[in-house]
């Protein structure tokens, strides 16, 4: 590791650390707001995220869409840029750094997307989309070389034998076998982070399992993964902490047994609840919220969740709470924003 | 349960024209629909969920060709075809699509498309009609007078009770809903699904959820339908599916979703279904089963009762326990 890559501290950081990290989309005005020097508003889509992950760690980001887990991941793999806070990677503090800074570090940070329908250039086969990103990083000094690293990607992506895949365009693929090829262009640098936005919702329930238990297997390896998902079955089974979202914060933290099955915070122990059990005689009362998440622009004063909340009492609506250590958590790592927790 | 069905399907085939051939997506399928009840029609995609509620509504392509009966009330509405099936589209048998947002045209109010089935079939017209699609979005959750909106305007969820009141319009008797929840949050989800229970209850309603999500079709209907490649392979009383499958893949469908609270291992079914457009021997299932043995090669199972209100299309069901894998 280079000298830069360590904290002061000493002791080994987690592979990834974000502090504070703040999103924001400036809503486009018109020209006439412009002019008149109208209030510039914007989507506060993450504001003021913090979490870590370790090597072979599963994180699962669990919210309902809006609620800024997808900004939160292009943020931390710098696709978009932060307004505030630092985004951690190995120590090293990468939420400044230019582009070109960033090219070595797109080696070992990689994400792949929901829909592996649209993530393939529908012109390039397999071997072509999996041998891209060694390309572009300049790996293999021949093509042989080359072809070893796409063919061992394959394998580890589940695709066997890889012979019977590296010919093949994307449409010639099924669902299941597209999101192991966008797996294998991921993997195929070597990376150390994986950032999974949705990876099995646009998939048969049949084949889903299957690419849930291949993260689940490259986790093992010592992949950190970070999952974003809106199936709180999905996070609980296979992620070992889970954070929910809500309104571009994270509400509660901790390990994915925790928070599932003493969930702290009332926006979680609301989501648990209405979550379809697969057993019929498994129904517990719904305790269903009514309206849906309010718009980012205007964000609820202090606590964000207080208009929805069943048991908001005077002091949430001025109040924003931080996530902390509650004292009915049972896990010294579980945390909650709420006063009432 | 004595009552006569309000919807009963026997021997259905649908088959599409395709370049060189043809794909038979429905392969004789029967179903029963009693007043008041909830019934799930599950599978994977291309089972043939879908285009089976189409064809009870007639609403399939030019390409596609249907033979079997569609009892409503007693009724084959599918004897002569469209002849027969308008006068109760809308009317009696109603549908709510699983994409809501194209369920809708853009360019009109909500309302105004509430109104259309009502002036359609003649059960209201003008301001009476008007303000009974008001009472209809107050029934489904939203603010009457939000019907001069346009669909633009609505958030997914709204836009789907709203999909939920042009579909009551005409107080139908059965209401098919495809996928309903499947764009939805979890929230809004609960919400609809809250909705769909409450109005079936209510209304005494009987509805046919077609999804691919189990643990939905669990707690929302009474009995369900697993289709696979284009046939049931399994159908009874929901806890039984669960608890006491009798075909492998029902059993399969479960084991692949996970469960919040289950720490059994979720396992994905091998394989892909079969082509359509050719003829299947044996067990269509069997390339992908976990449990099939010589005779699922070459023979297909008959549907046959296997337990109370349960009936199942597998040879396990005939071999004695002592011999299965």
């Amino acid at each position: 590791m280079s000298a830069e890559a360590v904290t002061a501290g000493g002791a080994d950081p987690p592979l990834l650390e974000v502090e504070g990290l703040v999103t924001r989309y400036p809503i486009a005005r018109s020209l006439a707001g412009t002019l008149m020097r109208r209030e510039q508003l914007h989507v506060h889509a993450v504001e003021g995220v913090s979490f870590s992950v370790e090597p072979g760690e599963m994180l699962a980001l669990v919210g309902e869409s809006g609620c800024g887990k997808t900004t939160t991941a292009q943020t931390v793999m710098r696709m978009v840029d932060s307004d505030e806070g630092r985004i951690r990677f190995r120590g090293r503090d990468i939420s400044r750094l230019s582009h070109r800074q960033l090219r070595p570090l797109r080696r070992e940070m990689q994400i792949i997307y929901q829909d592996p329908y649209e993530s393939l250039d529908p012109r390039y086969r397999v071997r072509d989309t999996v041998a891209e990103p060694l390309r572009i990083h300049g790996i293999g000094s021949s093509r042989a070389e080359r072809d070893e690293l796409v063919e061992q990607a394959l394998v580890q992506a589940g695709l066997r034998p890889p012979e019977l895949y590296l010919d093949r365009f994307p449409h010639e693929l099924s669902g299941g076998q597209r999101q192991r090829v966008a797996i294998a262009a991921a993997m195929v640098l070597g990376p150390q982070l994986l950032l999974a936005d949705e990876p099995v919702s646009m998939l048969d329930v049949s084949v889903r399992a299957g690419i849930l238990r291949l993260l689940d297997e490259l986790r093992r390896k010592g992949l950190a993964i970070v999952m974003i998902t809106h199936d709180l079955s999905t996070a609980a089974h296979f992620a070992d902490r889970i954070a929910v979202m809500y309104l571009g914060r994270i509400v509660e933290e901790g390990p994915a047994k925790d928070v599932v099955r003493n969930p702290l915070h009332p926006y979680t122990k609301a989501l648990i609840s209405v979550v379809p059990k697969r057993d019929p005689r498994d129904s517990t009362r719904p305790q269903i919220l009514t309206g849906e998440t309010p718009n980012p622009v205007f964000i609820p004063q202090g606590c964000r969740f207080h208009p929805r909340c069943p048991i908001a009492q005077e002091s949430c609506r001025s109040v924003d709470p931080e996530l902390r250590r509650p004292a009915s958590a049972t896990d010294p790592t579980h945390r909650v924003a709420c006063i009432l927790a | 349960m004595t009552a006569e069905p309000v919807l009963k399907v026997e021997d259905l085939h649908v088959w599409f024209d395709i370049d060189g051939g043809e794909l038979h997506a429905v392969q004789g399928l029967d179903l029963d629909l009693r007043p008041g009840e909830r019934l799930g029609l599950v599978g994977e995609s291309g089972c043939g969920k879908t285009t089976t509620i189409l064809a009870l509504m007639g609403l399939l392509p030019p390409s596609a060709s249907v033979s079997g009966r569609v009892l409503l009330d007693g009724e084959d509405v599918l004897a002569k075809g469209e002849e027969t099936v308008s006068p109760h589209r809308w009317r009696d048998i109603a549908m709510v699509f699983q994409g809501a947002m194209n369920a809708f045209n853009p360019v009109k109010t909500v309302g105004s498309q509430i109104v259309e089935p009502m002036e359609l079939h003649g059960i209201a017209s003008g301001r009476a009609a008007r303000a009974q699609a008001a009472e209809l979005l107050d029934l489904v959750g939203i603010t009457g007078s939000r019907g001069d909106r346009y669909p633009h305007e609505f958030s997914g969820g709204m836009r789907q009770r709203a999909a939920i009141a042009m579909a009551l319009a005409c107080s139908p008797k059965v209401l098919l809903a495809d996928e309903p929840t499947t764009a939805l949050d979890v929230m809004v989800q609960a919400q609809i699904l809250e909705l769909l229970v409450r109005l079936t209850d209510e209304l005494g309603l009987s509805m046919v959820l077609v999804t691919h999500d189990l643990p939905v079709v669990a707690q929302v209907c009474g009995r369900a339908s697993v289709m696979y490649a284009g046939k049931v392979a399994e159908s009874g009383p929901m806890e039984t599916l669960f608890h006491r499958p009798r075909h492998p893949y029902t059993r399969m469908l479960f084991q692949a979703t996970p469960d919040l609270y289950g720490d059994d291992e979720v396992k994905s079914i091998p394989g892909v279904p079969p082509r359509l457009d050719r003829p299947v021997p044996g067990c269509a299932f069997q390339p992908r089963c976990d449990s099939a043995f010589a005779r699922c090669v070459d023979q297909e199972p008959r549907l046959r009762s296997v337990g109370e209100a349960q009936i199942a299309a597998c040879h396990l069901n005939d071999v004695p326990a002592a011999v299965l894998p």
